[in-house]
């Protein structure tokens, strides 16, 4: 199971990083192995506030469909592009060229409250 | 959980398995739009063991199906195969099933999830001078479907598979083994599907993977086993028909003969198709969006419909679905609206199948 060290993670399945105060996030590796094939990515608008745990979008594959969750309080400040034409990039590289969107914590405490890689590990079971 | 004969081949492969109809099957080895793919561009090798067999004998034996089944048993002769239904006194669905007609007996394959269900229905209509035998656990069921297909098989076999036509099987072999070979499937392509005893199957199954490797054949789960069926408009129990919809309205009525004699559930049929107030249409998304079983059809502020079986097909590269639409919007040409999770996207009635460059015929 791929689920880098350096990052937090959600219940939801999503990764998030941290870099000079924004944040990137992404489904997880397994998450994107249970969803299978990805069609497309339905994100958020940039500069939409979304509170923890707000649904901000929703991931369609062939065979179901997912509901992406803001992992912390926040502004969305970025999203990726590249998924418009090239949806997969989040089954072959979710942690890296298949990120979803970047946000502003508006509420920077609650990064604390995400899980570290082995919790998240311990949660699949 | 039960598990086919064919349960570590999937192992060695990587499937991703899930529990079906109290199976392991694999519902996905490499991506379910990569082995949509080899189906229709070249060839796929399903599992499909789960489904339920039973054998139907005696003298009476024609007669009963005739009785319990929709089609018109005695059209078929020994050779061919015949896509059928049972249904309830109500008109509503038992099951869909396929019924191979041998020289002294009938095999009878059903849905894994109705294979109880249907057997205690089968018993309970039983008439003297027959008898029924579920042997489900026993037999195993491969589907090698595509259009190259033939071509892997012709390898393995000196029997004459190019001379099946279309709905007929031979009693053959593979590898030495005993096998039923029929041209029958469910993903729109040419194809066959073989029968064996579980001790055979392994064997049968390897030969083909061996055989199949220079015609790029793939294994296939149960993920694209829905959408190649799907794009052909095949209806699957448990979405597009169940106890409450009446083959009329589920746009079976190409298998309904209600001219033969008096079968179960055809007065209630005859009555349904007077007053037909829906239908099973095949519906196209005009926007980017995937129809899923249960979302809801709208004209404007009316709802007329709801989605049975929905997915994005990997042919046509669009969210494609099958709906029943009340009466007056089934026409294809038909502007509708999909509620997809709360957002209203717009689609259009078309005619099926949808995918139409399939090989089923070759």
């Amino acid at each position: 199971m791929n689920i880098p060290a350096n990052l937090k993670y959600t219940e939801d399945h999503e990764w998030v990083s941290e870099e000079d105060d924004i944040l990137t996030v992404g489904i997880s590796d397994f998450a994107q192995g249970e969803l299978g094939d990805i069609i497309f990515v339905e994100m958020p608008e940039i500069g939409n506030e979304y509170g923890k745990g707000d649904p901000f979008g929703t991931i369609e594959a062939v065979k179901t469909v997912a509901d992406l969750f803001a992992p912390i309080s926040g502004e969305v400040v970025a999203i990726n592009e590249d998924l418009e034409d090239n949806p997969d990039l989040i089954n072959s590289d979710a942690y890296g060229k298949g990120w979803i969107v970047r946000m502003k914590p508006l509420a920077p405490e609650e990064l604390d409250e995400l899980l570290t890689a082995s919790a998240y590990e311990e949660s699949l079971g | 959980m039960k598990k086919t004969a064919l349960y570590d081949r999937h192992l060695v492969l990587n499937a991703k398995l899930v529990s079906f109809a109290g199976y392991q099957m694999p519902v996905q080895y490499s991506g379910i739009v990569n082995e949509h793919r080899a189906v229709r561009k070249t060839a796929g090798i399903f599992d499909v063991s789960h489904m339920g067999e039973f054998f139907v004998r005696g003298s009476a034996a024609e007669a009963f199906l005739n009785q319990v089944t929709i089609n018109d048993v005695t059209l078929i002769k020994p050779g061919q195969a015949q896509y059928s239904a049972m249904c309830y006194e109500d008109g509503g669905i038992v099951d869909d099933l396929l019924i191979y007609r041998y020289n002294n007996y009938f095999m009878l394959v059903v849905n894994a999830s109705n294979l109880e269900k249907d057997y205690t229905w089968l018993s309970d209509q039983l008439i003297d001078g027959v008898t029924i035998e579920n042997r489900s656990a026993e037999i195993s069921l491969i589907a090698l479907q595509g259009p190259w297909s033939r071509d892997i098989l012709r390898e393995l076999t000196a029997d004459a598979i190019d001379d099946i036509p279309f709905y007929h099987f031979i009693e053959g072999r593979i590898a030495g083994k005993s096998v039923t070979i029929a041209r029958t499937g469910y993903t729109g392509e040419l194809g066959f599907e073989i029968y064996a005893e579980n001790e055979d199957i392994p064997i049968v199954w390897d030969n083909l993977m061996e055989a199949g490797a220079q015609y790029d054949l793939l294994p296939v789960g149960l993920g694209a086993r829905d959408t190649l069926r799907l794009e052909m408009k095949y209806c699957l129990y448990g979405n597009d028909i169940d106890k409450n919809t009446n083959p009329i309205e589920a746009g079976l009525g190409w298998i309904t003969k209600l001219t033969k004699n008096d079968f179960i559930g055809k007065s209630a049929i005859i009555a349904h198709k007077e007053n037909l107030r829906r239908r099973l249409v095949c519906i196209e998304m005009q926007e980017r969006a995937v129809p899923r079983p249960g979302y809801k059809l709208y004209n404007s502020a009316e709802e007329i419909g709801i989605i049975t079986s929905g997915t994005h097909s990997p042919s046509l590269n669009i969210g494609i679905g099958l709906a029943y639409l009340k009466r007056g919007f089934t026409k294809s040409g038909t502007e509708i609206d999909v509620d997809i999770r709360g957002k209203l996207k717009k689609a259009i009635v078309v005619k099926p199948p949808f995918y139409k460059d399939g090989t089923i015929q070759n």
